[in-house]
């Protein structure tokens, strides 16, 4: 067993100093006034204070960056469990994967030597840049709100071009999705997993040639540069076991649902064994993750025990309907449509809610309206109830899947708290 | 219709239509279903030549590379002309516009030449338009407002024999600065209104189906779902 590593942070400047104590005070202040976690408000203020901090806070430590459209939160909960038989390891608590949100993951969690963070597709760049990461996870890439990130073409290339600048990183990048391969294919030290791809909406034409991409059974290329295709996967799973490279090959038991997280804990046992872990080990850690920023989680509200799932764009909504069990007494969809969330429904009709003939539905969220017309001529049998609390009330007792975009995910979380904390507090008196 | 099953085209589903546009299909479909008309949709992708003896046909929005590729089919295998000579009813969405005009612009500034169903020219505009739509259609038959979602950055000419959908309510429309919104010409209808436009739209819809029927009137559908939604929508318009 490797020793646990013990880290000592480096000394840091005074500039550096004073960001993370101007950090700290806002911290306190925002939590004091009520306004969330706090940590956003930190990272902002030390950046502003010193534009180096980032860099400063992660020079000296073994830095996994997870990045992708779908699954980022996951995978890095994954990697982090998968690291921590290494040593501490400094990981989001909250999912906010922009520089401010890094920024206060590093500096909440200085004593930590390994760090495994999950980073927006667009920030991806200048994080390297200031991070050095020695292991870069690419997971997929499709449409998120296109009214808000600009097309994903642009994305590939912008992480192309970032990666460039890294020769030494090893890349553990999905060898099914092709906007993943491209932005990887020219990396010295690409590992290649086999994670699997729910949604090639985004990926018909090439991204190096604008030639069609040929699909078969062994895989995809470029009818524009045949030597543009799938590479050999270093990585694959099944239902059952997940594959490695010398014939690696373990059962692999995860506590969360659905077809995509199994291809998001192998990229994680990846990224992990690429930085030293022991593979058997990295598997069983990956295995242990159950709930991710409330995903997946399971709460008790009256006669009900509801189960939420979050779903942000095409491929994620897709995936999300996989792991909806149809066995469920209630399934409540919720969707809203504030800027967060892209203010454009137009993708609902992208999703194949006709998987759903056969189970009953209540449509909520404010966008219920927009949902509830693609559930009719989906041929899905539903009622509409705009409020997702009272949706989850109508349905008959027992167990409810609640499948929800994410603002209506996030404000639905505050309320299953609320109804919790309120049970409780009445079953004491 | 041409046998006793009415056939809708969803026209090369897999480079144009990532932006929900196969729904107008569907709801094509389902509203032909809901009155007791057989109807199936087919589907013509990049393998497929495009047939012409379909009876309605969609046409959804690309970007960049996927339009390109698109244009290339429909010049190769012309059906899809063949069948608008015929005077079959044909829905192009958003990007399908730029490729039935003459030419388009792309963002970089190079010409690609489209299949002149539609006598207009795209070129980029300064901003992306993007937000809720509402227009007066002036196409007759069409009396409700039409609402939807707009996200384009390609800006159209109208040539003398094309003519509006619609004048511009809410948005921005064609945005060539003259109030218009989408365009006819013969019985190829193109908006900018994106993805399933028809959602919202089941006055347009039907105008389709009638077209594609060769009939005058159909039973009338009692919706709830959909006139809430239309009146949501307008409301969220107005609201700007």
């Amino acid at each position: 067993m490797p020793e646990r590593e013990h880290h000592n942070p480096a000394r840091l400047p005074v500039r550096t100093t004073v960001a993370l104590a101007a950090a700290g005070a806002a911290r306190w202040a925002s939590r004091t006034a009520g306004r969330g976690k706090g940590s956003m408000i930190g990272g902002l203020i030390a950046e502003k204070i010193d534009p180096k901090i980032m860099s400063r806070l992660a020079a000296g430590k073994k830095t996994a960056l997870i990045t992708g459209t779908n699954g980022k939160s996951t995978t890095t909960r994954m990697t982090a469990a998968a690291l921590a038989e290494l040593g501490e390891v400094a990981t989001q608590a909250d999912g906010a994967n922009m520089d401010a949100g890094i920024i206060a993951t590093l500096s909440l969690q200085r004593s930590a030597g390994i760090c495994a963070l999950e980073v927006d597709e667009l920030h991806v760049p200048h994080v390297s840049d200031a991070v050095d990461p020695s292991v870069l996870v690419l997971l997929n890439l499709s449409r998120d709100q296109l009214d808000r990130v600009g097309e994903i073409n642009m994305i590939e290339r912008r992480l192309r071009e970032g990666i460039a600048r890294h020769p030494d990183t090893v890349l553990v990048a999905n060898c099914d999705d092709v906007l993943v391969t491209s932005a990887a294919f020219n990396a010295p030290h690409v590992v290649w997993v086999a994670a699997g791809a729910s949604w090639v909406g985004d990926s018909v034409s090439c991204p190096r040639t604008g030639e069609p991409i040929i699909r078969g059974e062994d895989g995809w290329y470029s009818s524009g540069d045949e030597t543009f295709r799938r590479p050999t996967p270093d990585w694959w799973v099944d239902d059952e076991k997940i594959y490695g490279p010398d014939g690696f090959v373990v059962e692999m038991p995860l506590s969360v649902p659905g077809s995509a997280n199994r291809g998001n804990a192998a990229q994680a046992v990846a990224a992990a064994v690429a930085m030293g872990a022991d593979p058997a080990k990295a598997v069983a850690a990956v295995g242990t993750v159950r709930e991710v920023a409330g995903r997946y989680g399971v709460h008790r509200v009256g006669n009900h025990s509801v189960r939420t799932l979050l779903a942000k764009n095409p491929a994620g909504w897709q995936e999300a309907l996989s792991m909806i069990d149809q066995d469920a007494d209630g399934l409540v969809i919720a969707v809203n449509g504030q800027v967060p969330d892209g203010e454009d429904l137009s993708w609902l009709w992208d999703v194949r809610f006709e998987a759903f003939e056969t189970m009953k539905v209540v449509a909520a969220g404010e966008r219920a309206a927009d949902l509830s017309v693609r559930l009719l001529y989906a041929g899905a049998e539903h009622i509409t109830i705009d409020d997702p609390m009272k949706a989850i009330a109508s349905c008959p007792p027992g167990r409810v899947e609640v499948l929800a975009n994410y603002t209506a995910f996030r404000d639905l979380g505050v309320a299953l708290e609320r109804a919790e904390a309120k049970a409780a507090g009445g079953n004491q008196k | 219709m041409s046998e006793s099953t009415l056939r809708i085209g969803l026209v090369l589903p897999d480079v144009m239509g990532t932006y929900g546009d196969g729904g107008n299909a569907l709801i094509l479909r389902q509203r032909a279903q809901m009155r007791g008309i057989d109807a199936e949709i087919v589907h013509i992708t990049l393998d497929d030549e495009v047939p012409d003896s379909l009876d309605v046909y969609t046409l959804g929005g690309a970007e960049d590379y996927a339009q390109r590729l698109a244009t290339r089919h429909l010049t190769r295998y012309p059906g899809l002309q063949r069948a608008a000579a015929a005077g079959r009813p044909v829905l192009a969405i958003c990007a399908a516009i730029q490729v039935l005009g003459h030419w388009y612009e792309t963002s970089a500034g190079e010409r690609v030449e489209g299949i002149s169903l539609f006598d207009l020219t795209t070129s980029p505009q300064e901003r992306r338009s993007i937000g809720e739509l509402v227009t007066d259609p002036v196409l007759d038959g069409l009396t409700e407002p039409l609402s939807g979602f707009e996200n384009h950055r390609g800006g159209s000419l109208l040539g003398a024999d094309a003519k509006p959908l619609g004048k511009v309510r809410h948005g921005v429309g064609n945005g060539v600065g003259d109030g218009t919104e989408g365009v006819v010409q013969g019985s190829v209808i193109g908006t900018y209104m994106h993805g399933p436009a028809l959602a919202r739209n089941p006055q347009l819809a039907d105008h389709l189906l009638k077209q594609a029927l060769g009939v005058d009137t159909l039973a009338p559908l009692d919706l709830p779902q959909v006139d809430r939604l239309r009146t949501e929508r307008l409301a969220a318009a107005r609201r700007g």
